[in-house]
């Protein structure tokens, strides 16, 4: 049993859920086949993009590199490098965490999973499609939106079976409270059609005039960002973390104020990429202020997932679960506050246009986001195929690997971008001045893709072993050390 | 927080508001600017493109220069992009109203192109440098773009069209020539079409220090 506070039993809603557990199990198969789909074909574009990052980032300094041929060129290889990650890797990751929570929260067993499987076959469709048409040369380059207009109606289709199915669930789902991660989830799977609906028919489909189509493209890509895989990100982390230590949330005041700042500061941040560009100032103060803002929700988050794992910190010693949710939700601060600060124009002036933007963004999508979709995975995958992880080993040099790789990564663009920005303010400096400050940090970025490349293997090697179920049986889960704890361990 | 129908207005209204502010309007104002009439040439400002330059634009999206050439210039103290000689006044709304798309940029991996028509006027210039970026400039990280370009036999005088002054290992044979594709020749027009040094009474250009 576990204890009640005073402050958790006055609001329930700060527990996950309250199933028994041959309920979760049953709940937990029904979700198998659409999320380990959703999951599978995740893995397999995460590798297929970290190539496609790995050729591009070695481009940068070695131009000669695989060049001479169309579909090699940098600028198509980098566009479907990004593609990869946010369309096929990130996005199909989020819907099948995104899945798994839900049925898991709404607590029924998932119903129409053919509407699922469906979605997963067009979603992958779209992604390979639209790949192929960067590479053919079909791409329009706006930024987070390259797939030609051939192929987003397909991914458009996928998410269409996808949103029919999350207002079936939430129809169906069992009275009770409505959890925190179930917020999340149900305002991303609404916001993240009405971004791409919007962003393809004004820039795609019958593409708006002159610079506003810039506004436009930024509002999306942030909003992509901040709307679609911040939520997804936060909503695991907040079902995780209790559930892997066994507390509640800290704080359900503090989830609120989280929740509702998120949506209305991040929603206005995207102009902050367009600083000093060609649009009225009032559009670009309006991003800086709500950039700024986003201190507010930034700031709770982390003291509410901060005072739940107060005192449990112990538990990051064995749990892969916990470990990797933690570091991405520790990232999610970090980079938010990054965030904020590089909008603040006097700021931005020294690293608009550097890599210290392309250091930023990887680490939210990777440091954050990223990370948090392996802890959920770890704690997911041997639920569904009812197998543990084969190695523990394994899962440590993934951790070790991802975590270094991003770090270097990050911190090389971080500095290279500062000193490339500074070569641009300095009138008296060249051109060649900004090109020779960043290339040795982009050596170290190039290093640091064939790290990430290898924990990525690493992970799809053990997710080969649990679908096909080889590899060593354990009897219990598989985790890094002893745990150190009474309650009943779970991964 | 129990009642979905709440969560749902609120999960609404706060995003519609954006979408009003960064959407809606820029569609409706900055998306409906007009050209103005330029009394001196009796033609428009920002002036009206040729169709081998707007061909050219889906050169320049299918071959992805935009990673790496931003097309703003901003004001100090924003920025020296003026200082630097990237052009003679701030980029305004209506320098891109011609533009599908327009290629504002994020990234200075390579230099600015809003005024790259004013700096390299010469259509071989560009041929040169976009079949051998190091021909142009030793230290240059940009890719070749050699796959925009035939290398073929001189069949009695070489073609009009023809690059001239290639160097390096991708240089043409002796009785060999390099031509561009039409797709290459698109791209020159346009690269050769991006000049924002006209005047605009919304920027006016700053004072010079």
């Amino acid at each position: 049993m576990k204890s009640h506070s005073l402050l958790s039993s006055l609001n329930p809603s700060t527990e996950p859920d309250t199933l028994a557990s041959h309920e979760r199990a049953e709940i937990d198969a029904s979700t198998r086949f659409p999320v380990l789909l959703f999951f599978g074909s995740a893995i397999f574009w995460l590798v297929v993009g970290s190539v496609l990052g790995l050729i591009s980032a070695w481009k940068m300094t070695h131009p000669s590199l695989l060049d001479g041929a169309a579909w090699l060129t940098f600028g198509r290889l980098r566009p479907a490098h990004l593609n990869a990650v946010i369309y096929g890797w990130a996005s199909a990751a989020g819907i099948g965490v995104g899945i798994w929570l839900m049925a898991r929260l709404c607590r029924v067993v998932l119903l129409h999973s053919k509407l699922l499987i469906t979605a997963a076959v067009f979603w992958n469709l779209g992604v390979l499609v639209g790949i192929l048409g960067i590479l053919a040369g079909d791409s329009r380059s706006i930024e987070w939106l390259e797939f030609p207009g051939y192929a987003t109606p397909i991914l458009f289709v996928a998410y269409a079976f996808i949103s029919i199915w999350t207002i079936i669930m939430f129809r169906y789902r069992r009275p009770g409270h409505v959890y925190v991660s179930q917020w999340y989830l149900f305002a991303a799977f609404l916001w993240f059609p009405w971004l791409y609906a919007t962003a393809n028919i004004l820039l795609i489909w019958q593409p708006i005039q002159g610079s506003a189509q810039g506004a436009v493209n930024w509002w999306f890509a942030h909003n992509v960002l901040g709307l679609w895989f911040t939520p997804i990100g936060l909503a695991s982390a907040y079902y995780m973390i209790p559930k892997v230590i066994g507390r509640p949330i800290h704080s359900y005041y503090l989830s609120i104020l989280g929740f509702w700042s998120l949506a209305l500061f991040y929603s206005w941040n995207g102009m902050h990429h367009l600083i000093g560009g060609p649009f009225p100032a009032w559009m670009v103060s309006a991003s800086v202020v709500a950039s700024i803002m986003m201190f507010i929700p930034v700031i709770t988050v982390a003291i509410n997932h901060h005072m739940t794992m107060r005192g449990h910190f112990e538990a990051l010693k064995w749990s892969p679960t916990l470990r990797f949710t933690v570091f991405g939700a520790m990232t999610y601060t970090l980079v938010s506050l990054q965030g904020s600060s590089m909008a603040i124009p006097s700021w931005n002036t020294f690293i608009h246009f550097t890599d210290h933007t392309i250091g930023h963004a990887h680490l939210g999508l990777y440091g954050f986001f990223t990370m948090i979709m392996f802890g959920a995975m770890y704690y997911i995958i041997p639920r569904l195929v009812g197998w543990e992880w084969p190695s523990a080993t394994m899962i440590r040099w993934h951790f070790w690997l991802a975590a270094t790789g991003i770090l270097l990564m990050v911190g090389s663009l971080t500095i290279g971008g500062i000193l490339q920005g500074l070569a641009f303010y300095d009138p008296i400096a060249t051109f060649r001045t900004s090109l020779e400050y960043a290339t040795p940090f982009r050596i170290v970025r190039g290093i640091s893709g064939f790290v990430l490349l290898a924990a990525h293997v690493i992970f799809a090697i053990l997710f080969t072993q649990m679908i096909l179920k080889i590899g060593q049986k354990r009897e219990g889960p598989a985790l890094f050390a002893k745990a150190e704890t009474k309650e009943a361990v779970t991964v | 927080m129990n009642k979905l129908p709440l969560i749902f207005l609120g999960v609404f209204l706060t995003f519609a508001s954006s979408w009003i502010g960064l959407v809606a309007y820029p569609y409706l104002s900055l998306g409906k600017m007009q050209p103005l009439p330029d009394e001196e040439t009796g033609g428009y400002l920002p002036p009206a493109q040729s169709g081998l330059a707007v061909a050219g634009q889906k050169a320049y999206a299918a071959n992805g220069c935009v990673y790496c050439h931003s097309q703003q210039v901003r004001l100090a103290p924003l920025s020296t992009d003026i200082a630097k000689g990237l052009g003679p006044r701030q980029t305004v709304a209506r320098d891109y109203i011609r533009e599908q798309p327009a290629f504002l940029g994020t990234m200075r991996t390579g230099p600015d192109l809003s005024n790259i028509g004013v700096r390299q006027p010469d259509a071989n210039w560009h041929h040169k440098h976009l079949y051998e970026p190091k021909t142009v400039t030793d230290w240059s990280v940009m890719p070749s773009f050699r796959y925009l370009y035939k290398m073929q036999k001189i069949q009695g005088q070489p073609s009009d069209d023809a690059v001239k002054g290639l160097s390096g290992p991708h240089a043409p044979a002796p009785g060999y020539e390099v031509v561009p594709t039409e797709e290459a020749k698109a791209l020159v027009a346009y690269l050769i079409s991006l000049k924002r040094n006209f005047p605009l009474p919304e920027s006016p250009e700053p004072p010079a220090k």
